[in-house]
């Protein structure tokens, strides 16, 4: 490539000191990122980084506080994403937002169609959708209905979308999350070409190895700020894993070894299917059933899943988010159907109601905070009864007891710090991290014998964090048995007792959290180190 | 200030905006309809000139809002769970109906004669409304479209009842009815409160009825369920998160049947105070449209109780004034544009409180605790 010849130009993009706060947290700070015209620049961070704000703040969704966005040389400002795509920069979403019952002419065109007498002028847009696809090679049916096309197909139409209205600057935002392999390997022959006409692109993505293979330049943000810009060339994966983790956090280690040989929980052959689950037929064994379903190459969201987690233990699992660690969760809980044996101190809860594996000592943090942990619009209170409406002392008989409700969160607010003017509060004028530090000490209530937490210190701050781990360590102490599932390698590595990698829904490796370092850890989660066969 | 008594404030404040902007927006309709408004404001509290008519007119009022009560708390059981039970009509029909014939088939002493047909009416307004329930669960059918649908064949199969197998209309009669219930089965009136405050005992449609006594225990008795028990907590939960609830172990799938069928259990008692306090029979007189009023009453009184019995109170003020507001030269179909206006202002300032209540309640929490916090950098 010209690279060379193309620094001298002015920036495409070039953003300099973005601040954008949101009541109580900042969210982006001091961003700082040049982007070179007819290039591929890939922005990396963990999820939560900063990096959503960001794109929304250089697609006018949002307006920073502070700092300046200059396109070409020029300065703007941007109100609406109309702005912005008047500018020239176009966004292909996560999340595809076409119409399935139109055809992909008619999804591409809308929002600005050509109009001939009032009337859409199918001929012209047909024309120059051709046209495109032509130059950049996107080769899609324009009178095909988008309901029947592929993911990788549907992509293409929204980059094409985004041509369509003249950007010359495409953000893609976590392109690769929805595709397979071979599919990943035709976009980036896309965005080679895309660059060769000498379109830029802006990349964002929490995969390390694919970011390598595409990019011309990576800028890393951590915790909502520029921590490095590095050139592909000259770095590895291990070495941008540790850019975008960091190493200044406080060190979640955990001191001695409290694990004992009793099994808390232990769960063999766990198999669910992504379309849905089917009990196993009659007369067959269910090992039998999932081969053949293996065999028959349906696509597993969770694949043959065994571990045991002893009292006083915490495993890790680590993982790409989407490689089957909500599935493992939901599966554990009873929200969600699966093949497979999960005991609970001995006892076989497969076919138990996610209420009685509660009951029984199954604490539960979840990952989404607000959509699987709390009533946002109820108060304090009533958010500690939730999970514990069976038990004390939240009951009495069939009613809430809410004296003692009270008097217990009144309890949790004053052992886990949990800031808030009174436990009458709504839980949604809280900060995120006192919503999490009472979702802590309401699952650590009632002495559970095993706790599932999920991103426990996700979107928290720095202070919270460390209550958190320490509030995990005295109850593995005192037994608990923890499954940590975590995007936060150095809160993995410093918790767990044992770490098990999740790639695709298998268990891929299991390592000694006490000799591996960040880096390698991130080579098993993207299989880039092999501990799996697999592609 | 508590944060919950700001709150309800806050409600209270919004409720009589509404109000008092409908009664503006009202008189603009009266005026286009050539009536004058102070006119009409003085129609509703025109009682009457005679003593006697006075306390017909007060115990009208009373006698509308029972039903209406009632019809509103059935509702509001299902919508605490965002479960839409368009279906109270169809269910109160057809609850009315079966219990005033089981009935009028045997005589025993008062309370067991009345107490027999409660349960009737509350048993067969849960069963029907278990129907769309169990479609719900088992098959995903949207509740909205099965209880429509469920109200059409209640009306049309309680009107083939009355003419056909419940049928006690004799040679002659105009009307068609079911039996006629034995007197052990009229629930005694309550005229006698009248003494109390000086004033004559009305005489019109059985009076005061006294199934206004039912109707309060049955408020305390819902409201106690939602708000005090762990299944009103189950519910509160299922309609503030789904998500949230089904990962606390609450089974969505028991809740919806649970809720269908106190709601419909609920709205099988609509049709009682008329029958046991005046007509004695379901007959084609019969008050057809309560379930459909329910749902605008239990939307006026946000779901709770208390609400409910105001806004009821209010919606049976206003009907009565239909009468008084022909006398004074306005069209009576006035009070329906109130109603109606009442019904849509009060549901975008409930709107608006509660998002300013939402936001005033962070605002103050974030203040409380901005001194001693400082701002950590996340996303």
């Amino acid at each position: 490539m010209s690279a060379d010849t193309l620094a001298t130009a002015k920036p495409a993009v070039e953003l300099e000191g973005i601040t954008k706060r949101f009541p109580g947290v900042v969210a982006n700070h001091d961003i700082r990122i040049t982007v070179r015209p007819g290039t591929v620049h890939a922005i990396v961070g963990e999820n939560g980084a900063g990096k959503s704000t960001l794109m929304k703040i250089l697609y006018g969704m949002q307006k920073p506080d502070e700092g300046t966005i200059r396109v070409n040389g020029a300065e703007v400002s941007f109100r609406t994403p109309s702005d912005a795509i008047g500018v020239g920069i176009g966004m292909v979403h996560q999340h595809f937002m076409l119409a399935d019952n139109f055809t992909v002419l008619e999804n591409i065109v809308l929002g600005a169609e050509p109009k001939r007498a009032g009337l859409l002028d199918t001929a012209a847009a047909r024309a120059r959708i051709n046209e495109l696809a032509e130059t950049h090679g996107l080769r899609v049916d324009p009178d095909k209905l988008v309901e029947d096309l592929g993911v990788g197909d549907r992509q293409r139409v929204e980059i094409l979308k985004v041509l369509y209205r003249g950007a010359r600057i495409l953000i893609l935002d976590e392109p690769t999350a929805v595709l397979v392999p071979q599919e990943v390997e035709e976009l980036f022959q896309n965005l080679r070409e895309l660059k060769a006409e000498g379109l830029t692109v802006i990349f964002i993505s929490h995969k390390l190895d694919e970011v390598l293979g595409i990019a011309d330049a990576i800028t890393v943000i951590r915790r909502g700020t520029t921590v490095a810009s590095v050139d592909p060339g000259e770095v590895t994966a291990r070495q941008l894993a540790e850019l975008m983790v960091g190493s200044e956090l406080p060190t979640p280690e955990t001191r001695e070894s409290t694990v004992t040989d009793v099994v808390t929980l232990k769960v063999s052959g766990l198999t669910m299917e992504a379309d849905g689950h089917r009990p196993v037929p009659k007369g067959a064994s269910a090992e039998a059933y999932v081969a053949k379903l293996r065999e028959e190459g349906k696509r597993l969201l969770l694949d043959d899943v065994s571990f045991e987690i002893h009292q006083g233990e915490i495993l890790g699992i680590a993982g790409v988010e989407g490689n089957g660690q909500s599935e493992l969760i939901e599966a554990i809980m009873g929200i969600r159907p699966a093949h497979g044996l999960i005991e609970l101190t001995g006892r076989d809860i497969t076919s138990w109601s996610t209420l009685r594996r509660r009951e029984s000592g199954i604490g539960y943090i979840p990952e989404d905070r607000h959509r699987q942990g709390l009533l946002l619009e109820a108060s304090l209170w009533e958010n500690r009864v939730l999970g514990h409406q069976t038990r004390k002392p939240a009951r009495r008989g069939i009613w809430i007891n809410r004296k003692a409700s009270k008097a217990d969160t009144e309890r949790i607010v004053r052992e886990y710090d949990v800031r808030t003017p009174g436990v009458d509060t709504l839980a949604l004028a809280l900060s995120g991290g006192n919503q999490q530090k009472l979702i802590v000490g309401r699952e650590m209530s009632g002495a559970p014998a095993f706790l599932i937490a999920a991103h426990p210190t996700r979107g928290v701050d720095v202070g919270a964090q460390a209550a958190i781990w320490d509030h995990l360590r005295d109850a593995r102490a005192a037994g608990l048995a923890v499954l940590l599932i975590s995007a936060d390698l150095d809160e993995l590595i410093g918790l767990s007792d044992a770490i098990q990698v999740i790639y695709r829904g298998r268990l891929v490796a299991a390592l000694d959290p006490s000799d591996i370092t960040p880096e390698r850890l991130g080579g098993y989660m993207t299989g880039a180190i092999a501990g799996t066969e697999e592609t | 200030m508590p944060a919950g008594l700001n709150r309800a404030l806050l409600t209270v404040a919004g409720a009589i905006v509404a109000v008092i902007l409908a009664i503006a927006i009202c008189s603009v309709a009266i005026v286009a309809a050539g009536g004058g408004p102070l006119d009409a404001l003085a129609a509703f509290f025109d009682f009457g000139a005679t003593e006697r008519a006075q306390s017909n007119g007060v115990a009208a009022l009373i006698d509308r809002a029972i039903p209406l009560f009632i019809a509103g708390l059935a509702v509001a059981i299902g919508f605490r769970m965002n479960l839409f039970n368009i279906g109270v009509e169809g269910q109160y029909r057809i609850a009315a109906i079966c219990a005033a014939y089981v009935g009028s088939t045997f005589t025993a002493p008062g309370w067991i004669q009345i107490s027999v047909i409660i349960i009737v009416a509350a048993l067969v307004g849960g069963f029907y409304a278990l129907v769309p329930a169990v479609m719900k669960v088992t098959r995903g059918v949207n509740e909205v479209i099965a209880t429509i649908m469920l109200n059409y064949i209640a009306i049309n199969l309680a009107s083939y009842l009355v003419r056909g197998p419940f049928s006690g209309q004799k040679e002659g009669d105009l009307t068609t009815t079911t039996p006629p219930l034995p007197e052990s089965a009229m629930f005694p009136d309550l005229n006698f409160v009248f003494d109390w405050f000086g004033m004559v005992r009305p005489t019109r449609a059985g009076g005061l009825w006294g199934f206004l006594l039912v109707a309060i225990v049955l408020g305390v008795v819902v409201w106690l369920v939602l708000e005090r028990t762990r299944f009103g907590f189950n519910v509160k939960a299922s309609g503030l998160n789904g998500p949230a609830a089904l990962a606390s172990g609450v089974a969505p799938k028991t809740m919806v049947i649970a809720a269908m069928v106190m709601s419909g259990a609920v709205a099988g008692l609509i049709g009682l105070p008329e029958i046991l306090g005046d007509r004695g029979a379901y007959n084609s007189n019969f008050t057809a449209g309560l379930g459909f009023l329910g749902i605008a009453v239990a939307l006026l009184g946000r779901n709770k109780p208390a609400g409910i019995a105001i806004a009821a109170l209010l919606f049976a003020f206003l009907d009565r004034a239909q009468g008084a507001l022909q006398e004074a030269h306005v069209p009576a179909s006035v009070v329906t544009i109130i109603q109606g206006v009442i019904v849509l202002l009060v549901v975008i300032a409930n709107e608006i409180t509660k998002r300013l209540a939402l936001r005033l309640e962070e605002r103050r929490a974030a203040q409380q605790l901005a001194r001693n916090t400082p701002v950590e950098v996340t996303a």
